[in-house]
Formats: C-alpha cells, structure tokens, sequence
C-alpha cells in the first residue's frame, strides 16, 4: 500500500471568505475549508461526526468553533474533538499557506481511499 | 497523523476497565486501544443491574458507553471474546478464539464473579448469582414463571435481588447466615431497623439459618439448612459475596492473592500489565464498590499517560443501599468497642438513625439510617481523619439553630479533594464538575449532568453536586438564576437591545465585545439572534452578516439531510398561473428534482435541489423567493373568497396576496404566517396562524396568536375593522411591535402569552398615533429589503464562495 502523505493545493486565500465554509474535492475525498475571523484556514471532511451524518461546510463559525449546521453540534476546527455534552470527532487535515497559496495535506490512507 | 502509537489492550469490558480508559482519553494519553470483553455487550453499568430487576431502568438505559463510543475513539472492541493467557516473553494477548494480538501495555480488569456456595445441589437449575445482565434476564424470566424464591445472603446485593423480586410479584425470603443484616456495613441496631422496614415491603427473612444443601432433581425445589428445617423454593439466588476474577493473571504467571496483586500505580508482578477494579488486591484489599474502582482507575490513567500523580493509597468505602425508600449509608468503622466514642440519635418515630464513632477524639466511621442527607459529608470526615469539634458536631448532628445548615454544607465541600469522586455511577470528580461550572459557565445541575454525566445515573449524587454548584458561584448562585440568551452572556434580550441602542453598537462583533461575552464570536444561539436585532433596530444601515444566519437563511434555500436542498417559489396567497406552473416544470425535469410538494401553506416545494445547481433553478425559474427557509412572512393562505365562492363576502384572494406582497422579506424574530378567509367559515384555518383574517359582510377580524404547529394555539379575537385600509394598518402594527419586542426565535403563539393579549390590543388599538408610528417604521424597513435570489445571482462572488465546488 501506498505510504507518503499526498498534498493538494487547493486555492488561494481570498478563495475562502471569512467565516463562511467552501466545499473541496480533492481527489476522492469532500473537505470543508473554513477561514476563521483571524485568518487562519483549517480543513475538515465534509461530514458530520454525529450518527446521522450530513455536511459540515454549511455551519456557524464562531472562533475555532464550528457549530454543524444540521444538528449544532459544536467542533472544534483545529482537533476535530466534539465539545460537550456531545461526542465525537470530524476529520481534520493539515494546511498550510504559503505565499497566499493554500495546501492541505492528506495522509496516505484517506488520499488513496480511491 | 502521529507515527506508530504504542498498543494499549483493556481486558475486561466492565467499569473499572473502561472508566480509565475514558480517563485516559480524556488526558490525551496516545494508544492505539483495543478492548476485550467476554459479554456480548458494550460497557454497562453493573451497580444499576437492582434498577433493571426493580422494572425502573432498561438494560439500554444502564449502558455507559455504546458501541458508537467506541467507534468514535477509535477503539477496538472484541465482544463474547475471553482472554486465555498473557504471553510475556511475546507480549501477546491470547484469547479462546484463537486471536493473538500484540500490546505494550496491557490492564486487566476482569472484575469478579458471584461466590457460588459450595454446597451440593448449587448447580442444578434455578439457581443463579447476581452479577450480569444475563444473571438479571434469568430473575426476570424466573418470575413470570414461578412464585417462590430464596436469597441466600443478606448483604447489600442479596436484599437487592430480594427487594426486585418482590417488585416483580414474587414470594422472596431472604436467608442469611448470621441475626444481623449487612452485618458488615450496619451495626446491630440499623441493621433491625432495616430488616423491619424490608418486612414491612414484603420481603420474609430466615436469619441465623445456614444452608447445607439445595434440593430437587435438575431443578431446585427447596434449601435445607444445618438445623434440619427446610425452605421450599422454586428459584433461589446466591448472593454470598464475590470473588476476584483472577484466573487470567494465574495462568499467565501473574503473582496472585486473594486478588491479583498491585502495587500504588496498579502495576502487577507483570511488566507493563496493570490491573484495577474488583479482580485487584491492594495493599490486602480487595474492594467490592465503585468509587475504588474509578479512584484506581484515575491513577492508573495518570500514569500511563505520563502525568504526576501520587499513588493510590486505598479508598474508605461507603454504602448505600439502592431500594427505593430504603435509606441506608455507613462509612469506615460502625462496631463500637470499648475505644470508641458512640455518638448516635435513634428516632423511632420517623424511623431514623445515625451514628457517628470517634477515636481519639477523630471520626473513623459512621451510619445512618432512613436520612442519608450527611452522607456525603460524613465520608469526607471520615476519609480525611477528621478530628471532631463542636462545629462539626452541630453540623452533622443537625442541631445548629435553623438556618445555619445552608452554609456550613458549603463547608464540607469546600474541603473536598478536587480528585474526589462525587458522582460514583460514572465517576465524576469534584474537580471535572468545578471546571464544567468554571470554565462553561454553568449554572444549573441539568447543565453539569449534560457536561459530565454527574447525576446522569442514580442521582444519589444530586445534592452534592448543587452544594459544589453553590461553593463555585458564591453570592451569584442566586443571580444565576437569570438566563442569558444562551450561555455566551447572562444578559437578556431586553438588556441586549437596550445596550446596542444606547451605545450605539453596530456589528455582532461589536456587541460581543463590549458587552462582554464568554465565547468572542458568540455561539450559533446569539449570533443569529444579534444579527437579527441589529436589522431590527437599524434597518436601513445594518448589513445583514451571512456568517451570522443559519444555513438556510444564508443560502435561502431549505437544506435537506443529505446535503441537497428545497426551493420554494413563491405564490402570493396561493395562487399561480399556468405560465408559472409550465415553468416549475419545466426547471424540475431540467435539474433533476427529486420530489415537487405542495406544502401545506399552498404552495410547490421542488425538494432535492443539487447545491451547485440552486442558483441556476432561482435564474431560470425567475419568481421571487418564497422564504420558505425563513424567520419571517412564509406564506398568506386563502380561500376562493367572494371571486368565485358562493358564500364569500371579502376578496380573500386578492386581499392574502397583496399582503403577501407588502410584507415579504422582512427578518421577524421567527417564522411568520397569515391566512385570509372571504368568510367566517374559515377555509384557511385563520385560528392557527399568526395573523388570521376573517372577512364578514362589513369588514374583517383580525386574530393573533395561533399556531399549529408543536404547540397548538388558538389564536385571539384581535379586533374588528371596516376598511381595508384599517386591515393593513393594524396587520403592519401588530407585525411591527413583535418585531421590536419578540425575542429572537419566539413565535407569536408565545410573544402573545408573555406579553399579554391587552397590552398588544391597547398599544396597536388603544392610540392612533401609536399605530401609525408602528406602521411607519415598518414601511421605512420593508422599503429596504430586496430579493435575495436577485441579489445573489448579481454578485457573482458570494455566489461562487456559498455554491460552488472546487475539484482539485
């Protein structure tokens, strides 16, 4: 099996809006990029950790904090980690930006999941 | 991701086992974690199995954690799997199912089993022990079948099999070895006072007896006892104490006691294998309660996840008897001998008793019976070799003068170690509930239990929990009692509207930010609530902050659970043309819509709408939008009105629609509808809507208030008008001054039972220049609200950022 990480530039900066979520495909895999009010960029698959699924790129971004828009569940965008009183954990991805370019890095398993 | 993690292997799925696992996680410990357990299910809770018998929880309602816990940490679970033997020179872990799996660190916490009484005629049928669900289902199972059945011992677990038996309509004695019940927790006198208070519910007692053997064929007929006598039974349950479940550590070589043997941080004689709960001896104890076994478990999850902590040193275990109006709590020594000091009150009258012993002037035990409220601090005095005073004294013998007790409660927790547990079902420390109220701003219990679990379970723990609530808010535990809007702020709406107006605040950020929030940007409560205010207060300046409304409103469209989304065009009063409709057909085949609905406020919902392909359904579909998605005006129904009906007396029609017209667009507090009627026969269901119209021969009447939605309510007579100029000019009244008093999210159903049906009636009805005013100010904010469709498709880059997909 494949074993190096695989990075996919997605975009510049101004591509994502402030507090409001844009929708990636790379490769096989549905992110959500959101661009927090101190401009930082941080990426998560596209899916809710709660049990019934659903989009995550549509939520309210307050701080670090993503509020998932169809069931409020509260992620925090840099681990992942559900706050309480829920629980659970989205997938987030590594980016980085470099020279208004942004990248976000998949590991091995998930950039081969096709 | 993090390189290779090191492999952690529970074995053991019960409490003691998980609780450190959960503890572990909670502190970040790095382990790839895997689980064995030899029962089919997840993790439950085995101290309420008395709850499950008792008929008031399900076997659901006791599991801790479901297998989606699991899933979501990442942990491996092997269920019905047993754990044959851990191989130390391969660090392997062995199971019956021919598994070999590699560890680095492994915990066993196999827990303990029923002591079967070795007596003969034990192994025959209808006989059980009380320890499992599977223990549990065959005491169910045997009561729908037979009536009589023995329980042997008179121990904390016997009188509660005892006590579930006979809820569950059997004929129950209990057979106990010695003349005293709990002979090991209560003295002499609690102790009667707890068999009579078990006779008075039913249960029979056969004390001083032993039992030699069990009769009957396969099946169990009855004991026989070493006097002779017998007891015919046709079920009987042993509940004569536990053992350590040790036979996985003796098989691997592991050094062995009565439990296996561990040191302070829960290590055994087995390099990197660790044990905690019932199976572990330590120190020459071995425990049979929870709160040593999470107490263990805390320490061993310190350890292996690399924090400082001091070893464990053993743990002063307290009872408490869980059958409902049956209380009874001891902790540490209850036997007076000539050294102690008796303190003791015995009420029998109200059936209560307590007794508190001293050595050397220092509280070593303690038990009380019928009022367990000093429970909680009387284990902490105990725990910490607390020498007594006269405070003390008044404090927990109650005889302080009235009205002192609130305050020194507070005292005992104060004292309370932050590592204490006070929740025992799900092993909740005084500590995780300081931080939940400190750090979350909480200020209620139910808050804590969604936070931490606290009080989640039996709720014994309840009061201790709001003593530690009371201790952490100090003189603002009264205050706290006001709401904020949501827990960003303790400021109402109200007070929030009164600040952005008198300090002339502009932006949600603004607002936050100098009116002090918890969290910065606020929550997905506040946010949209403030942007709506700041629109309400200033609507020709306010710009409306996208990142502030729920998806819906953001994109104005309906989201769907898979991610697709519903378009409504909009249908003034409900009605169409064969144009419009050719179209919506046309956009519907085009793009693929899953389903067109009509709703029921008349008009087609084109459900299943892809994301990228919703602003090209709004451009060919060319109509305004319906809002369906929206806090504000939804929909005017109507009837066929004086048009076409043979009844009506009012253009309902033509009326509904042109108030569809004036009012569209405008953010409320919350979803908003109306329903013309050309007649009083109301076709349109004017009595639920929030204004309902009803036209008569010479004008209308206006009803407010009604909703038939979760909370039906018949609207309220409003008011009669004879013009139709009247009809708007009340309608925009009304509308206007819930908009500037509802609270964000409130329907009128609710606004009107706050605000009270006569103040409404006397500031829209009572003064002309009142009505006007209103009026006015909600002419001046619809003239800014334009068609968001419209909007959208003209700025092509909020249309790319909200739509579109990029592929990389």
């Amino acid at each position: 099996m494949e074993r190096s990480n695989r990075e996919y530039t997605i975009g510049a900066v101004e591509d994502f809006m402030l507090q409001i979520g844009r929708v990636v495909h790379a490769g096989e895999v549905e992110l959500a990029i959101f661009r927090t009010s101190d401009g930082a960029i941080y990426a998560v698959r596209n899916h809710s950790p709660h049990p019934k699924g659903g989009p995550l790129a549509e939520g309210i971004v307050s701080g670090y904090y993503l509020y998932d828009p169809l069931h409020d569940w509260k992620i925090d965008l840099r681990t992942g980690e559900v706050q309480a009183p829920d629980r659970g954990q989205a997938e987030v991805y590594p980016v980085t930006v470099e020279g208004g370019v942004v990248k976000v890095t998949l590991p091995a398993a998930v950039a081969n999941l096709n | 991701m993090a390189a290779e993690r090191e492999k952690l292997v529970l074995i053991g799925n019960g409490m003691a086992g998980v609780g450190t696992i959960e503890q572990i996680l909670k502190l970040g410990g790095a382990y790839d974690i895997s689980v064995f357990g030899s029962e089919p299910h997840p993790n439950y809770n085995r101290i309420m199995l008395s709850y499950v018998l008792e008929g008031s929880k399900t076997i659901e309602d006791i599991i801790l954690n479901d297998l989606g816990w699991y899933e979501d940490n990442h942990i491996t679970l092997h269920t019905s799997t047993t754990v044959t033997r851990i191989d130390e020179q391969n660090k392997l872990i062995l199971t019956d199912n021919g598994l070999a799996v590699p560890y680095d660190k492994a915990i066993i916490a196999t827990g303990s089993n029923s002591f079967i009484l070795p007596v003969p005629g034990s192994t025959k049928d209808g006989v059980v022990g009380f320890r499992d669900i599977a223990d549990c289902d065959a005491m169910l199972a045997a009561a729908k079948q037979y009536r009589t059945a023995a329980v042997i011992g008179g121990g904390l677990l016997g009188l509660e099999a005892a006590k579930g038996l006979v809820n569950l309509g059997m004929d129950v004695t209990v057979v106990h070895l010695l003349e005293d019940l709990m002979e090991r927790q209560l003295d002499r006198t609690a102790s009667s006072m707890l068999q009579a208070e078990l006779t008075r519910q039913g249960v029979k007692f056969a004390m001083g007896k032993q039992t030699v053997e069990l009769t009957g064929e396969e099946r169990v007929t009855g004991l026989r006892f070493s006097d002779g006598s017998v007891l015919p039974s046709e079920f009987v349950v042993m509940a004569v104490g536990i053992k350590p479940n040790v036979q996985l550590a003796k098989d691997s070589g592991i050094t062995v006691n009565r439990g296996i043997v561990v040191d302070d941080y829960m290590q055994t004689s087995m390099a990197d294998v660790y044990s905690v709960g019932e199976c572990t001896e330590h120190r020459g104890t071995c425990y049979g309660l929870v709160a040593p076994l999470f107490e263990q478990g805390m320490v061993l999850a310190k350890h292996l996840s690399g924090v400082q902590t001091p070893g464990y040193e053993g743990s002063v275990v307290a009872t408490k008897l869980k059958i409902s109006g049956v209380d009874v709590f001891s902790a540490g020594e209850f036997t007076e001998t000539p050294e102690h000091t008796v303190i003791s009150a015995k009420d029998e009258w109200k059936r209560t008793y307590k007794k508190i012993l001293l050595k050397d002037n220092v509280i070593v035990g303690a038990v009380l019976f019928g009022d367990v409220t000093e429970s909680a601090s009387l284990q902490k005095l105990v725990k910490n070799s607390t020498e007594m005073t006269d405070e003390i004294y008044d404090e927990v013998m109650g005889t302080s003068c009235c009205g002192g007790g609130g305050a020194k409660k507070g005292m005992s927790v104060e004292a309370m170690a932050d590592e204490e547990i006070v929740c025992g079902c799900n092993g909740v420390t005084k500590k995780a509930i300081v931080d939940a109220v400190t750090e979350n701003g909480f200020t209620t219990v139910d808050e804590i239990k969604a936070c931490t679990g606290a009080t989640r379970s039996c709720g014994g723990c309840k009061p201790v929990v709001e003593q530690i609530l009371q201790f952490v808010l100090g003189d603002s535990f009264q205050q706290s009692a006001k709401q904020g809007i949501c827990s960003c702020t303790s400021l109402s709406r109200d007070e929030i509207v009164a600040e952005i107006t008198a300090k002339g605040l502009r932006t949600t950020k603004e607002v936050m930010h100098v009116l002090d929030w918890k969290q910065a940007e606020g929550c997905s409560k506040c946010r949209p609530a403030v942007n709506y205010y700041l629109g309400m207060i200033y609507p020709d300046t306010h710009e409306d902050e996208k990142e502030s409304r729920f998806v819906n409103e953001r994109m104005s469209a309906n989201i769907q659970k898979d991610g697709t989304y519903t378009v409504i065009p909009r249908m003034y009063g409900g009605v169409t043309t064969p144009e419009d409709l050719k179209r919506i057909a046309d956009v519907s085949l085009k793009y693929d819509v899953k389903v067109v609905k009509v709703t029921g406020g008349q008009r087609l919902d084109l459900i299943g709408v892809k994301k990228e392909d919703v602003p090209k359904v709004w451009e060919e579909l060319d109509m305004p939008s319906g809002y369906g998605y929206a806090k504000s005006l939804r929909t005017v129904k109507t009837c066929v009105g004086s048009q076409f009906c043979r009844f009506g007396t009012q253009d309902s029609m033509g009326m509904g629609a042109m108030l569809e017209r004036k009012y569209e667009r405008l953010d409320m507090p919350a979803k908003f509808k109306m329903a013309v009627n050309g007649c009083p026969r109301n076709c349109a269901e004017s009595c639920t809507k929030d204004i309902g119209i009803v036209g008569n021969d010479g004008g209308w009447e206006v009803f407010i208030g009604g909703n038939g939605g979760i909370k039906p309510r018949i609207a309220d007579a409003f008011c009669k008008v004879k013009t139709d100029e009247e009809l708007v000019e009340v309608c925009s009244a009304v509308i206007q001054y819930y908009r500037e008093t509802g609270n964000y999210l409130e329907r009128t159903s609710e606004w009107v039972e706050r605000m009270g049906l006569e103040q409404i009636q006397t500031v829209v009805m009572g003064n002309d220049d009142n009505r006007k005013e209103l009026a006015a100010r909600i002419d001046f904010a619809l003239a800014q609200v334009s068609d968001p469709w419209r909007k959208m498709l003209d700025d092509k880059n909020t249309r790319t950022a909200l739509f579109e997909e990029t592929q990389v």
